[in-house]
């Protein structure tokens, strides 16, 4: 027989309560017990869609962990039928879920920059909290802001919208200029072309970088390889250069994945 | 009530075993599911190098499915033999390993390392639709069904199940191929050939471009299959193809399974393959059947 201590756990979990907190991005809060005793900031939960010819599980980062009520924040954005169906529930209904997944970001006491773009945000609230260091927080919106308050609560923030109608116009990289900001440290989730341009950035500046990479997935687990990015060197469990985004990822340092 | 299944000469405790590639070599899904309730282990195709595999994204959902081009990427065999098989010998299951290869070479490389591991038996994917040369490419020919099937047959050191793939006009001409060639087995069906399209940005939902549809949208496709070869060849099949449920499971003991491999189910539900095991258990208590092996076939 084979014992583990189990890490991720199969839920029932009930919703406790879900809002609208912009356009298409919705925040639900979900009582499990045993995977918010568990996670950490920086992982992720597969969320089982209840319609039966939906068989994948959505893949949504945690954006909050409240261990004293059991309880995690999922804050997502509705791109396809199974985070409609998601956004369609109300208080007192179930989902299954299983979690917590990835790695998550790891937590180094060193002046930090958060940097977020769009739904990539929400992950790095959790971050925030958990972090013992000076922050800037750093978030990327096309237009329209979320979770801005819970941001500012934890350090000081700056923005980039797409349209200049709020903060810098243009991207993160932008308000970091425009501000003269540094850091020695960065954390950051977001769309491919911003993780680039900072991986980019954080070579120049010869600073540690983290990413949280996203991908297409299906089991979630690490057995499917669905979900895996190009790896700078060969990955000691695939034994060739992809790594799994579920399992060795979805927080990697930068210089070891390509993309 | 007895779940004992024989399949070429190898008792299962129970018909039930994972699809190949859904399941990686268990190492995961450990953690979820107890391996040791499970009648076999398919792991997911190996060569003899490591292969990296097609470019993300590799899946797409699709109604009632899933297409996938995860493009076989695997280990190789040298890491597999020394990590992936000690793991599964801690577990009271039969372990079958899946191959693939470009060549008949490779195939048979690949063979000739397992022929002395302790492996009960080698299921052969030459029905791999995501790969340009090998997999499906020895399998839409009847004449190089046979060829590949008596190539591994002669190095083998266990028995020889042929994975078909259901993207040919007559499946059980490919059936009979692999008997002519030897095969203990068949295992049917491998994924069918899909696409999607991303209507907003007007992209394929796959990098590949097309990819392999599995889940219950195929389940009466590979119903109807297993039916068909049961009626043409000998040798046992092994039924696989959008079982979610038990209730399919039955269903495609029914129609000609001796055993049945549960795959994207356990994308679905960690758990699938127990449940599926635990559901045949109570329909064989309801409907009072003594043993599994009355039930293959036994369709009026």
């Amino acid at each position: 027989m084979v014992h583990t201590t189990p890490r991720r756990f199969e839920e029932t979990a009930i919703i406790i309560r879900q809002e609208e907190i912009a356009d298409d991005i919705y925040s639900m809060w979900l009582r499990t017990d045993q995977i918010a005793a568990h996670a950490k900031a920086g992982q992720f939960v597969s969320v089982y869609c209840n319609k039966g010819s939906r068989l994948l599980p959505r893949p949504i980062s945690i954006c909050e962990i409240d261990r004293r009520d059991g309880a995690v924040r999922l804050v997502y954005r509705v791109a396809g039928k199974g985070t409609d169906e998601f956004s369609g529930m109300h208080t007192g209904m179930q989902l299954k879920v299983t979690g917590p997944l990835g790695n998550g970001f790891p937590l180094k006491e060193k002046p930090a920059f958060l940097i977020g773009g769009g739904i990539g945000i929400p992950p790095l609230l959790e971050l925030a909290k958990r972090l013992d260091c000076e922050k800037q927080i750093v978030l990327g919106y096309r237009d329209e802001l979320f979770l801005l308050d819970e941001f500012r609560a934890q350090g000081t923030v700056f923005i980039a919208t797409e349209d200049g109608s709020a903060g810098t116009e243009g991207n993160v990289l932008d308000a970091i200029r425009e501000n003269g900001l540094s850091a020695e440290i960065i954390y950051a989730c977001g769309p491919a072309p911003m993780l680039r341009a900072l991986k980019a950035y954080a070579a120049q500046k010869q600073i540690e970088c983290w990413i949280s990479m996203e991908e297409r997935m299906a089991c979630g687990i690490g057995a499917c390889l669905a979900c895996v990015c190009r790896s700078a060197n060969k990955d000691a469990h695939t034994n060739v250069r992809n790594k799994r985004i579920c399992k060795e990822g979805p927080v990697f340092r930068a210089e070891e994945v390509e993309f | 009530m007895n779940m004992k299944t024989k399949l070429c000469g190898i008792t299962l405790k129970n018909p039930v075993m994972t699809a190949s590639g859904t399941f990686g070599s268990g190492e995961e899904f450990a953690e979820f599911v107890d391996l040791n309730r499970l009648g076999a282990v398919v792991t997911k195709g190996v060569a003899n190098v490591p292969w990296e595999g097609n470019p993300t994204p590799r899946v797409a959902e699709v109604y009632g499915g899933m297409l996938n081009a995860i493009g076989l990427q695997n280990p190789g065999i040298d890491l597999f033999i020394e990590r992936d098989i000690p793991f599964l010998k801690q577990f009271d299951t039969r372990i079958i390993v899946n191959v693939c290869g470009h060549t008949t070479e490779e195939y048979v490389a690949v063979v000739e390392r397992l022929a002395g591991q302790p492996v009960d038996l080698l299921e052969i994917n030459i029905s791999c639709p995501n790969v340009k040369e090998g997999g499906i490419a020895f399998g839409q020919n009847p004449k190089m069904v046979e060829a590949i099937t008596k190539e591994v047959k002669r190095h083998a050191k266990q028995p020889v199940i042929m994975k078909l793939s259901p993207n040919v006009t007559d499946i059980t001409e490919m059936a009979r191929a692999a008997e002519a060639g030897g095969a203990d087995a068949v295992s049917m069906i491998n994924t069918i050939t899909g696409m999607k399209i991303n209507i907003h940005n007007r992209r394929f939902a796959l990098a590949n471009r097309t990819g392999g549809l599995s889940g219950p949208a195929v389940h009466p496709v590979a119903v109807r299959m297993v039916y068909e070869t049961a009626q043409a060849v000998k040798i046992p099949i092994i039924g696989m193809g959008g079982i979610l449920t038990a209730e399919d499971a039955i269903e495609m003991i029914l129609a000609g399974a001796t055993a049945v491999a549960v795959g994207t189910a356990n994308f679905n539900s960690l758990h699938a393959t127990e449940e599926i095991i635990d559901g045949i258990r109570d329909y064989m208590e309801q409907y009072q059947v003594a043993d599994i092996s009355e039930l293959v076939g036994s369709v009026r």
